[in-house]
């Protein structure tokens, strides 16, 4: 089987994050990044798919000269080889136009499967998958918590809301973005890490591809919310923290 | 502004997130002096059709077919995307469900649109309409706008507006049309299967009334017991968010947010948990809130009543030997 996996860099999530004058994007200088954690489990069952029935891993993922790292995270942990598809200004892709250079990018490949994380840390659109899906002809399912491989298809417990899950079948070729806790992300190892210095990355420029992307939507501004509530903050050392939180959740909400 | 609304049921009964939407929906069609329609899709759902055709808007759309009845990507894009090429509404609402996650930006993509997705409100400033969505966990926001032509397509989040708000028509009911569709079953790609449940939920989180709830923050699973010494103190349950869940360290029925628990006790106490919008929306509605978070930008703290920055660790016993000492 051969399975493209998307992954993609975002910033670390205990990043102090600022945001760039005019409110465009955040400041990257001083920050450190880290492959987006839904991306991981993708990787995951990728990797174990192909433990299983054979073929080949192979990680792509858009952004910055940055984003190499992601890809060699990827190639230490089991991936074959790697695409990075660079575009420095990214971040002003709308979704529709990140799912069609990526989809340009990897057309020629002609992926049996190919697995997204559900969404990423950063903006959070949650439409990958699903566009890459529709522009690559493909059927797809969504969050999904597990496979099993049954003749030319898959078998997929789709996660739905509130405790609630579907058993759905579908064939191959196809796009799946999987759910955050299917499994336990691996590891790489030391060995993994020396092979992956002599494992393939190719890098395609975003704007050679030749993608139309005239945004469908456009962010103005990204800002820091304004607070709904107030947070009353409780200071002090932690004895005087206890007493005065305990005091006030009785005497003052009332919930204890 | 003409708007069309997607509401979602699922075997006959409504989701009620498709009301916050409407309301949402009402409020732009009078503000942009518009019309609203709402499509019911599915099969044998007239009923929630005649129910719907109640609220203040111009018409419902019915939208029956016998593939229709299980929910599939390909034959709800398919089929609304007719309904919205004889419809030709200028935006195209839905509720921001699993469901609409799954067959929405298909739908758009068909037609060459966008979506705006997930959003949690909207401005109506200059003639036009700006989205507000979160980014970075909920670290930030952003505000988003359209460009091109329509149909443009845009979710809201659920808890963006409130369903109680949705109205009523003054007097009788609005017409239902039923919107014939064209669906052929080679169409359809996916084969939906059964619907279940996991193993009967052990604990139901929404009957305690005080919940101490960990996040990543607590570091290791034998550090849990310092929030169950501290639930059992209160008289409440342990629960988590996703993450500790997803590493076994409680079962998924402790699980709070979008794809846990729903809930809304008198005290929510939160260790370490940073307050992305997935574990929001499960607990927002709880009467009071506080939050102990190393991080004094967490977002956790956006919906805190009462705050502290610090090491749990530290804090944690503290509350601990205050609650043992009387």
């Amino acid at each position: 089987m051969k399975i493209g996996v998307f992954v993609k860099q975002v910033p670390a999530k205990d990043a102090p994050l600022a945001i760039v004058e005019g409110g465009a994007w955040i400041r990257e200088n001083d920050i450190s990044f880290e492959t987006n954690e839904p991306d991981t489990y993708a990787l995951e069952e990728a990797l174990r798919l192909k433990e299983k029935h054979q073929g080949e891993v192979v990680a792509i993922s858009m952004g910055p000269e940055r984003s190499k790292q992601t890809i060699k995270e990827a190639l230490a942990k089991g991936a074959d080889r790697g695409i990075h598809v660079l575009d420095a200004e990214f971040y002003k892709l709308d979704p529709l136009a990140s799912a069609r250079s990526l989809a340009a990018a990897i057309k020629a490949e002609n992926f049996d499967l190919i697995l997204t994380g559900l969404q990423s840390d950063d903006h959070g659109f949650g439409q990958t998958g699903v566009l890459l899906a529709e522009l690559l002809g493909r059927p797809h399912a969504t969050i999904i918590m597990a496979i099993e491989v049954i003749g030319s298809g898959l078998k997929l417990k789709r996660e739905l809301e509130a405790g609630w899950f579907q058993w759905v079948e579908i064939p191959l070729p196809a796009v799946l973005t999987i759910q955050s806790g299917i499994n336990k992300p691996r590891y790489a190892t030391l060995k993994g890490i020396m092979a992956a210095k002599k494992k393939e990355i190719a890098t395609v420029d975003r704007k050679t591809l030749g993608v139309a992307d005239a945004p469908t939507q456009h962010i103005e501004r990204i800002y820091v919310p304004q607070k709904t509530k107030k947070t009353e903050f409780i200071t002090g050392q932690p004895q005087e923290i206890a007493a005065k939180l305990i005091e006030k959740l009785k005497h003052e909400a009332r919930v204890l | 502004m003409k708007i069309l609304l997607i509401t979602e049921q699922r075997e006959g009964k409504w989701n009620n997130i498709s009301f916050e939407t409407l309301a949402a929906a009402q409020q732009m069609v009078q503000q942009t002096k518009g019309s609203l329609s709402a499509v019911v899709i599915s099969k044998g759902v007239a009923a929630l059709g005649d129910e719907l055709a109640a609220f203040q808007l111009d018409e419902v759309l019915l939208v029956e077919h016998s593939l229709l009845e299980k929910y599939t990507p390909d034959g709800f894009s398919i089929a609304l995307r007719q309904v919205i090429e004889s419809a030709k509404p200028d935006l195209v609402l839905l509720p921001h469900t699993y469901q609409v996650r799954d067959f929405a930006p298909k739908l758009a993509a068909s037609m060459g649109k966008g979506m705006i997705g997930d959003c949690i409100g909207y401005r109506y400033e200059n003639n036009g309409l700006i989205f507000v969505r979160q980014m970075f966990q909920g670290r930030t926001s952003a505000d988003v706008v359209f460009t091109g032509e329509g149909p443009w397509v845009a979710s809201f989040q659920a808890g963006a507006f409130r369903a109680d708000l949705a109205a009523k028509n003054g007097s009788g009911k609005v017409p239902v049309k039923p919107v014939p569709v064209e669906l052929k079953a080679e169409q359809i790609r996916t084969k939906p299967l059964e619907l279940f449940r996991e193993a009967k939920q052990a604990v139901d989180l929404t009957q305690a009334p005080v919940l101490v709830s960990v996040g990543r923050g607590i570091k290791a699973p034998e550090n849990i017991a310092l929030a169950e010494k501290l639930a059992k103190l209160m008289g409440g349950e342990v629960s988590a968010s996703r993450p500790i869940c997803d590493e076994g360290w409680l079962p998924m029925d402790r699980q709070i947010g979008s794809s846990g628990q729903t809930v809304a006790p008198k005290l929510y106490l939160a260790l370490g948990i940073s307050g992305a919008i997935q574990h929001v929306v499960g607990m927002k509605a709880s009467r009071t809130i506080a939050a102990i978070n190393k991080d004094a930008n967490a977002p956790i703290f956006e919906v805190a009543d009462y705050g502290v920055v610090g090491d749990l660790f530290e804090i944690v016993p503290a509350i601990i030997e205050e609650l043992e000492k009387k």
